[in-house]
């Protein structure tokens, strides 16, 4: 800043932190942000993570998820672009602070290590528009978990009035300083609910076998032979399968596992599919509508 | 939209019906599903329907929507009974209207087959007898035991309606 008007080397600007908490989460059907790992949401870990590293933390949401409980714990700054994906969080994060140098995370990076947000602080380059890890995968800039300098902000605003709406091509056409992923896990995001139970393996094995508090409701068949039409209980069951043979263990069931179906929270799943705290589920038996 | 209810009292089809009304349609498909007195060689006196309402109204709505959009058609609606009905009841409702009936008979079709196999509802019949059972699950069950005791599970196959 003032220190540019001197022509001495640049001085870095204050680096902010900003969480990605906006996304619609569709292919998990379930909101991301909450997911738990260990008993903590991944939003929690993720400013957890970041914060001793900012002048100050923030969570990036939709104007619509403004008094989510979840989020209303944190600093907020709401996207003022629809429909624009990870980057209306940030344009929206660089209004509010311009000067800001802005430390981005995705919220479903359960994976990412303190070694790597190290490594990636270590190698700022503020010279550069951003600094960013290439992908393990297709070695493509990872937009998602990257220091974008201010000097960024401008360059975005005409990508995006030229219709751009991807923050990895972006910055593979700009000056980006690249680096190696210490750990070529840490940046696997988790879309699909096998992705989730996954993540939880990795991250603890033991984790996914924790008690957790899940709802179950009975229709038909089930209902008559559990006696009840819904009940709360404390599972260790890690899925919906082995939350059927606990059940089965307990109730008359007379029906097999594959001649059910899983919902769980209101949407069909696999039977593999992790359980969360909180979650509702309901075993389906074969329909006969019409 | 409303394209798919449940209702716990009687279908009003007239009402149903002039919902689909649109200018631009020449024609209208209507199915109807009953409450028959026989089942698999078994006399029934009257059933019940359940369903996973909050589930079962998302697939349905999303049902409606597919048909529409595969088939081309202007409007389309799904009403389907709950709770306890007499022989002759109308059970079911779908409704289609589009420009030519091709269409219209094509989508009303694939709306009542994907109805069948895709919402959890179950249905309960009670039979002249005096007992009754939940079709589709009974037999199931039953083929069940054996295949269990046999220790034959991995290669049973179920050959009902059941959703995908």
């Amino acid at each position: 800043m003032s220190a540019i008007a001197t022509g001495t080397v640049p001085a870095a600007a204050p680096l902010y932190g900003l969480v990605l908490a906006g996304g619609r989460s569709t292919r998990m059907h379930r909101d991301k942000a909450v997911l738990t790992y260990g008993g903590r949401t991944q939003l929690e870990r993720a400013m957890a993570l970041l914060t001793p590293h900012v002048v100050r933390a923030y969570v990036s949401v939709r104007k619509d998820q403004h008094d989510d409980p979840v989020r209303a714990r944190f600093p907020q700054i709401a996207d003022t672009h629809e429909n624009l994906g990870p980057i209306a969080g940030l344009l929206a994060a660089q209004a509010r602070h311009p000067q800001a140098a802005w430390l981005v995370l995705a919220c479903d990076l359960p994976l990412l290590d303190e070694a790597t947000l190290a490594q990636l602080l270590r190698a700022r380059t503020p010279s550069r528009v951003a600094t960013a890890y290439r992908s393990s995968y297709d070695g493509l800039p990872e937009p998602l978990c990257a220091i974008w300098e201010p000097r960024s902000r401008e360059l975005l605003a005409a990508y995006v009035a030229r219709g751009g709406q991807c923050p990895r091509k972006f910055l593979q056409g700009t000056a980006t300083e690249l680096l190696d992923e210490p750990n070529p896990r840490a940046l696997d995001n988790v879309n699909t609910p096998e992705e989730y139970g996954s993540a939880m393996v990795a991250l603890a094995p033991e984790a996914a076998t924790l008690p957790k508090r899940v709802t179950v409701q009975y229709y038909a068949l089930l209902r008559e032979q559990a006696g009840r039409r819904e009940e709360a209980l404390v599972t260790t069951a890690r899925t919906a399968a082995e939350l059927y043979a606990e059940l089965a263990r307990r109730y008359p069931f007379s029906l097999a596992p594959e001649v059910l179906r899983v919902a769980i929270n209101t949407e069909f799943h696999e039977w593999s599919t992790p359980l969360a705290e909180g979650d509702a589920v309901v075993f389906i038996p074969p329909v006969a509508g019409g | 939209m409303d394209a798919f209810r449940f209702s716990r009292t009687p279908l009003a089809t007239d009402a149903l019906r002039a919902r689909l009304a649109d200018p631009a349609c020449g024609g209208y498909a209507a199915f109807e599903g009953w409450v028959r007195d026989s089942n698999e060689g078994r006399r029934v006196r009257g059933l019940e329907y359940e369903a996973f309402e909050a589930l079962a109204m998302r697939e349905g709505e999303r049902i409606v929507a597919e048909a529409i959009a595969r088939f081309g058609v202007s409007r389309a609606a799904c009403a389907h009974r709950l709770g306890e009905l007499a022989i002759g009841e109308l059970a079911v409702w779908v409704g289609v209207s589009a420009p030519h009936r091709d269409e219209a008979f094509r989508a009303c079709r694939y709306i009542i087959d994907e109805v069948k196999h895709r919402l959890p509802i179950w249905k309960k019949e009670h039979y002249l007898s005096g007992d009754s059972g939940w079709v589709n699950c009974e037999r199931c069950a039953a083929a069940a035991a054996p295949a269990e005791a046999a220790g034959a599970q991995a290669g049973h196959h179920h050959a009902h309606d059941h959703a995908r």
